[in-house]
């Protein structure tokens, strides 16, 4: 049996849900959104990650409508959506603070949007048990929000958004409140909610495994730009800059001058320490600065220096980072660059190889590190 | 021991400045009238013993309350308290709820100056600022003036000593304290449930009628009480601006006791009105208990 990939963005033939076309938002004399222009593809579960203050939420609250592009065009399936109000909009929103209607039962709170649009009694109480159902509500129907945990205010607020069928749900950091236990568990039925209803998700997110678990494009924003929209998976491997790479996980950042050697380049970063080698699809002039970034987990620690890698460095462990799990290794170099190292503990603690002070050698295979320009 | 104390405080002083005053009272309304200082019978003499005190008791009795019934000039008075009483209540919530609004929808850097503004009145006597809407309402007075010379009116208007200047005064003195509850209420409320309201298809208007009032209930029903109850037994308002046609219960007190002399039909008078006021008074506490836990 042949699955078919999920990826509507690699196939010329989609129609986008949503186009954000040169769209530029300023308040003032902040531009909180500089010329943007990109789509969000039907089913997609798109997450908008970046730090606070970086435009994401400006982002989603000018796809509901509580914000007017100053500049640009944006399209809902195909029609503009400037002229047209918040509350006559096929989208609809979660709430960060989940803005529950604290007078109301959350019979109610899910029934509201379905009485605004004048449906049958019937239909009201059929679609509020589905939604009920859903989000495994129904013993708190009679409740008020504030009779209920933190967890089941989340999936109240999921389930009134979710109740009128929206074109595109909005989720403002929906997992922010909860503890990371709780976090956890939603983000899989977050999945499996849009999963079932079929319903396209904005995400905004400042957590970035929250991004890469739930999403199934992530668009790291900076400064009022997407500067990467990508699978969780690309943006991880391959970032296209320093800021996303930094921002994704751990990183280690060598900046040194690049020089083309037969399909791979070299790469000089400090007096006195060897060259490193990393293969890439950048184009660098010979003596350009380049940036190379590479992750933790793919470099090895080893007492001795191996014979089988061209990258390796020698150093001594200044910091060790137990996680459980794994452990992470900062190890300094000569010329006092920091490079990080993962191991996975396979073994008790008490075996533990390496130590504070200890000098280890550092390799890497020339594929795993990735050379950036800025 | 310091429990103790703690607890026996308040207590006794209510029991010294509201149960005593109020036994007194109604020792008075059930006495007789008599020309004499005290102006009533009987008064309690300790210096003959048991019999004196039987004789005492003996002498009480619920003639008074009897000629509250009697007379419709006081029943009268009731309903004509109450009635304006509510429709001032009324007045006050439409003049205070856009105030306490637009008060709660200010920018942050403005609220304190507005709820000084609010609360400024305060600081000058009630009793004068009353009587200076005398001077303003008069039939030579600014108001009058001023729309005489805009050429409004040909005619000055006839505001004082009528019951539009009794709501006038009413509504001008008791404001800020319908103001300050709805605007607490207000200012508590979350914005973004009113776009949660906007983003599940309501418009602005319906937004307001399904969230912002119901959530600014307890606000409303705390000022609409805190307005009533002073408002039934008010006797400066009524006096100075409503002229002689104005009944009001908290006047026709005024002139048995000052004007009849007559205490005993007075304190009647004041044990039926705080009958009367019971009612709401009980309303507003239980408003109170069910926001406080509603505030868990």
């Amino acid at each position: 049996m042949s699955q078919t990939v999920f990826e509507p963005w690699n196939d010329p033939q989609a129609k986008p849900l949503i186009q954000f076309k040169n769209v530029t938002k300023r308040f003032g004399d902040f531009t909180a959104i500089d010329n943007q222009t990109f789509d969000i593809y039907e089913k997609e579960f798109f997450a908008l990650l970046g730090p606070s203050g970086c435009g994401k939420t400006t982002m989603m609250r000018m796809l509901a409508g509580f914000e007017a592009p100053t500049e640009g065009t944006i399209l809902l399936a195909g029609q503009d959506i400037a002229p047209i109000p918040p509350n006559k909009r096929a989208v609809n929103m979660m709430f960060q603070s989940y803005a529950l209607f604290p007078h109301l039962s959350i019979w109610e709170n899910i029934a509201f949007g379905l009485k605004r649009d004048g449906k049958s009694k019937d239909e009201i109480a059929a679609r509020v048990a589905e939604m009920l159902k859903l989000t495994r509500l129904e013993r708190f129907a009679n409740r008020k929000p504030h009779q209920i945990s933190g967890g089941q205010r989340q999936r109240v607020a999921l389930a009134r958004s979710l109740a009128k069928a929206p074109k595109l749900l909005l989720l403002d950091e929906p997992l922010g409140a909860l503890d990371a236990k709780l976090r956890q568990d939603t983000q899989f039925e977050l999945m499996d909610i849009q999963e079932t209803t079929g319903t396209t998700f904005v995400i905004v997110t400042h957590d970035q495994e929250e991004a890469m678990t739930v999403a199934s494009r992530v668009a790291v924003m900076d400064d009022g730009k997407i500067v990467q929209a990508d699978t969780p998976a690309r943006i991880y491997e391959m970032p296209n800059s320093v800021y996303v790479a930094d921002f994704i996980g751990e990183v280690t950042i060598i900046s040194g001058t690049a020089r083309r050697d037969d399909g791979a380049y070299e790469v000089s970063f400090a007096e006195g320490q060897p060259t490193l080698f990393a293969e890439s699809d950048t184009e660098f002039a010979n003596g350009q600065e380049c940036h190379l970034a590479i992750r933790p987990e793919k470099v090895s620690i080893t007492a001795e220096k191996p014979s089988d890698r061209r990258n390796a460095l020698e150093g001594k462990i200044l910091d060790i980072a137990y996680l459980g799990n794994l452990s992470t290794y900062h190890v300094e170099l000569a010329g006092g660059q920091i490079v990080k190292a993962q191991t996975a503990n396979t073994r008790r603690l008490s075996r533990r190889d390496f130590t504070w002070e200890d000098r280890v050698w550092l390799s890497w295979t020339d594929t795993a590190g990735i050379l950036l320009k800025g | 021991m310091r429990r103790f104390v703690l607890i026996a405080l308040p207590y006794a002083w209510l029991l010294a400045l509201f149960l005593v005053p109020f036994i007194i009272v109604l020792k008075i309304s059930l006495s007789d009238i008599k020309l004499a200082i005290p102006p009533y019978t009987p008064t309690l003499d300790f210096t003959e013993g048991w019999t004196g005190i039987k004789a005492f008791f003996s002498a009480l009795d619920f003639e008074n309350f009897t000629f509250l019934t009697t007379d419709d000039l006081y029943w009268k008075a009731y309903v004509s308290s109450l009635k304006i009483a509510f429709i001032a209540t009324a007045l006050t919530l439409f003049v205070g709820y856009p105030i306490a609004y637009g008060m709660a929808n200010a920018p942050d850097h403005w609220r304190p100056t507005l709820m000084m503004l609010v609360i400024l009145p305060f600081w000058t006597s009630f009793l004068i600022r009353v009587y200076s809407w005398m001077g303003i309402l008069s039939t030579e007075g600014y108001l009058n003036q001023f729309l005489l010379g805009l050429g409004l009116i040909s005619e000055p208007l006839t505001i004082l000593n009528t019951p539009t200047a009794v709501y006038i005064g009413i509504v001008y003195t008791y404001l800020p304290f319908m103001i300050l509850p709805i605007y607490s209420a207000l200012e508590r409320m979350d914005a973004s449930l009113l776009e949660a309201a906007e983003d599940l298809g309501c418009s602005r208007l319906k937004a307001f009628w399904l969230i912002t009032v119901p959530l600014s209930k307890t606000g409303i029903i705390a000022g609409c009480f805190l307005v009533f109850i002073p408002t039934i037994g008010e006797f400066v308002i009524p006096s100075l601006l409503g002229g002689s046609r104005t009944l009001m219960i908290g006047k026709v007190l005024w002139e048995e006791f000052f004007n009849n002399r007559d205490w005993p039909v007075a304190g009647a008078v004041a044990v039926v009105l705080l009958l009367i006021l019971i009612v709401p008074i009980v309303l507003f506490q239980r408003n109170e208990q069910k926001q406080r836990e509603l505030e868990g």
